[in-house]
């Protein structure tokens, strides 16, 4: 009987149930903990290199209460926001373009295949030179960070945009013009979401790096500041919540996707 | 009966990175209104390719397609096309796909809905309005795609292989539902086919074309009765026909065959 079960489960692509699923998910969760409480209470890691447990849920308390940790998550949210959504404003309409017109294509797509290459990292003094250590200069760090992969990634999904279609649209009655917005538009926007959900996540590693250098709020200053003061579980406290918005916001773009593409299947595919 | 599309001395040559490949050759006939037209030919023999250069999708290297007299020469909602592949648009509903070109040519919601209604229930497909491409099967999506075609009203409907991609049996019922549907609209249409049965089943007219470099080579009257059933395939009036056909197109599908060539 258990090798039975285990034949199954042992199938490349079989399907598991969903409280397995969930479970497994469950276990490598409580794994970490476990192997966390054996170091730290175990006494095999002195608490400056890792605390226990119980000191991280301690610092949150202090840092909500005392420190006003939810300042520097508005200040963090709002650069990231800005940041992304600017690199959106220009990337998705430019990306859309460069799939559907060769002449698009020709212009940006070595330039901008040029540039991505450089880290926005790297940038950072010259960022702060010409913008200051203000906001502009975060939200230039993470617009950066995020542009040029976003419209490359978007002029990829563009052009898969099945030729087919667009030849039916046209014995149809649609125009060149209208094609647009008719046809290419709507068969892209899954993937254009998907392309945003993705660059988002990465939206956020160069707030923490923009963070880091000259700022004075924001979860990355708040763990530079902790590491200055030896304060490990402050800096923990911080990543811990830089990974919870993570996936709160990932679960906000699958929720968006599900309710704006109800005609794509599980998984994606049309 | 009076021509309603002609196609003159049309050619279609292809520069492939060596060679310049001659797809089709100096091909020329004619479709008389509301004529059933079936082009059978063996695999890369540039039948689709006729359908293409009529639909404006591509452009003929010589010659020329005239449609009711007019030369044409981009796409227009006057050629409606199917495909093999299958082409509903995802993201709409199968009563969307069906009024898609309606709405593009901004008829009133009320025509569209009566085209609808017209349409689900020629194929069939009452009850499926609301769904999405997705939940149907092959043959279904084919329905859909013939009716989405049709309620555009088109002057010629243009039928790449449309049932290439189905199973035999739902093959054979799909052109049973075409041929009933065509009865009543009687519409003028090219069925591009590399099936001989499907070819003499359905078509008034048969061009037979020859092998790569495609050119056409007969011109077969089907004469059977225009009611036409499945059972239809077992008389010895329509094995005939189809022995006929078969020897036409045996020669070239053996060329093909040699000549080794992608499908196309």
């Amino acid at each position: 009987m258990i090798l039975l079960a285990m034949q199954k489960w042992a199938t490349a692509k079989a399907e598991i149930t969903r409280p397995l699923y969930w479970s497994l998910a469950a276990a490598a969760f409580a794994l970490l903990l476990l192997v966390w409480s054996v170091l730290t209470y175990g006494g095999h890691v002195p608490p400056l290199f890792l605390p226990a447990p119980d000191d991280i849920v301690k610092a949150a308390v202090l840092l909500f209460a005392e420190f006003d940790l939810m300042q520097d998550i508005y200040a963090s949210v709002l650069r990231v926001t800005f940041g992304f959504l600017l690199a959106a404003a220009i990337g998705v309409p430019l990306g859309i373009m460069m799939g559907s017109l060769k002449v698009f294509e020709a212009f940006f797509e070595p330039f901008l295949g040029f540039v991505r290459y450089m880290p926005a990292s790297a940038f950072i003094p010259l960022f702060i030179l010409w913008l200051g250590i203000g906001e502009i200069e975060k939200i230039a760090v993470i617009f950066f960070g995020t542009f040029f992969q976003m419209t490359l990634m978007v002029m990829d999904v563009t052009k898969n945009v099945s030729q087919e279609l667009i030849d039916t649209s046209y014995t149809l009655g649609v125009s060149k013009r209208s094609v647009f917005w008719r046809i290419i538009l709507p068969a892209s926007l899954p993937g254009i979401l998907d392309t945003m959900r993705i660059t988002f996540g990465w939206a956020w590693t160069y707030l923490v790096v923009a963070e880091i250098v000259a700022a004075s709020s924001g979860l990355g200053y708040m763990i530079m500041q902790s590491q200055r003061f030896l304060k490990t579980a402050h800096i923990i406290v911080g990543i811990l919540v830089i990974g919870v918005i993570g996936i709160i916001i990932d679960l906000v773009f699958k929720w968006l996707y599900g309710r704006l593409f109800p005609w794509m299947g599980k998984g994606g595919a049309a | 009966m009076e021509n309603k599309l002609c196609i003159e001395n049309v050619s279609k040559v292809f520069q492939e990175k060596n060679a310049t490949v001659t797809a089709l050759q100096n091909t020329s006939f004619c479709v008389a209104e509301s004529e059933f037209v079936t082009i059978l030919g063996p695999s890369g023999c540039g039948k689709s390719t006729i359908l293409r250069i009529i639909a404006g999708l591509e452009e003929a290297s010589s010659g020329r397609v005239l449609l009711d007299g007019k030369e044409i020469k981009e796409p227009g909602k006057d050629r409606g096309m199917v495909f093999q592949a299958y082409t509903l648009f995802p993201w709409l509903t199968v009563e969307q796909n069906i009024a898609f070109g309606l709405n593009v040519a901004g008829r009133s919601r009320s025509d569209q809905q009566d085209a609808v209604k017209f349409y689900i229930e020629r194929i069939g497909l009452k009850g499926f309005e609301q769904a999405y491409p997705r939940k149907l099967s092959g043959g279904m999506k084919q329905r859909v795609a013939i009716a989405r075609a049709l309620a555009n009203d088109p002057e010629v409907l243009l039928m790449d292989e449309p049932f290439g991609a189905l199973d035999a049996q739902t093959r054979s019922v799909m052109q049973e539902l075409l041929l009933s549907v065509w009865d009543e609209s009687h519409k003028t249409i090219l069925f591009v086919t590399h099936d001989v049965e499907e070819a003499v089943f359905i078509g008034d007219t048969i061009y037979v074309m020859t092998a790569r470099p495609g050119k056409i080579k007969a011109r077969i009257a089907v004469d059977l009765p225009t009611k036409r059933t499945y059972d239809l395939k077992l008389s010895d009036q329509f094995l005939t026909i189809k022995r006929d056909v078969l020897e036409l197109i045996r020669e070239e599908a053996w060329k093909a065959a040699n000549a080794n060539l992608p499908e196309g």
